[in-house]
């Protein structure tokens, strides 16, 4: 088996794998019955999904270019730091628009989840 | 371009436009107004995601450059809109 063969195999599988990752994030997106609950499914394209496409695009590009290429990590590194930015504001836009609206708010956290935040305030 | 990456780039397209189809259906639906913040986020990753798919493709680096500024101009928004809505204000 060539290099070549070899990298196209991987790079297939890392790409399907992305697929069903994305679709699976979609799926979560439309099925999750609550805000907060949705809010878990997207994390999944931002994370693995992405990890999977950009660790595919450079291995075809460092066998195409037969030379390292890593600048698709740029992006990895933007998103890893703007999703938990974006994630944190929507997560408290949501629960002050829900204090507002008078709806009843999630479940409070758990024993152990409630001593660490006393611990922290 | 072989045979088994094409198969693999077309059936991975697929997957990502039903997520796009999937994600605008919640940006249609709602019902809040967070929901299409978070479902608009999503689809802003997925068409990121397509970008860099497609360089792989047609074996260009033009493709990078979008895909960096749909991951700028992505965050920027949500990122605005969601402290619209805690707020009532973007910039205080």
């Amino acid at each position: 088996m060539t290099t070549a063969l070899a990298a196209e195999i991987v790079v297939a599988a890392l790409l399907l794998a992305s697929g069903a990752l994305v679709l699976t994030a979609a799926l979560g997106l439309l099925r999750l019955a609550d805000f907060f609950q949705r809010m878990h499914a997207p994390s999944l394209a931002n994370t693995l999904a992405a990890w999977c496409v950009s660790l595919a695009s450079i291995v075809h590009f460092s066998v195409l270019e037969e030379r390292l290429s890593l600048h698709v990590l740029v992006i990895n590194v933007l998103l890893a730091i703007s999703a938990p930015v974006t994630t944190v504001l929507l997560a408290r836009a949501a629960l002050f628009r829900r204090r507002q609206a008078g709806d009843p708010l999630p479940p409070p956290l758990g024993e152990d989840a409630a001593s660490t935040d006393r611990q922290l305030a | 371009m072989s045979n088994l990456l094409v198969l693999a780039v077309g059936a991975t397209l697929v997957m990502y436009a039903l997520a796009v189809a999937i994600g605008a259906l919640r940006l249609v639906r709602g019902p809040h107004a967070h929901d299409r913040v978070l479902a608009l986020d999503f689809l802003f990753v997925v068409v990121l995601l397509t970008m860099l798919v497609l360089a792989i493709r047609y074996q260009s680096s033009m493709y990078f450059e979008a895909a960096l500024l749909m991951a700028l101009f992505g965050f920027v928004g949500s990122a605005a809109m969601a402290k619209f809505l805690l707020r009532g204000e973007v910039i205080e």
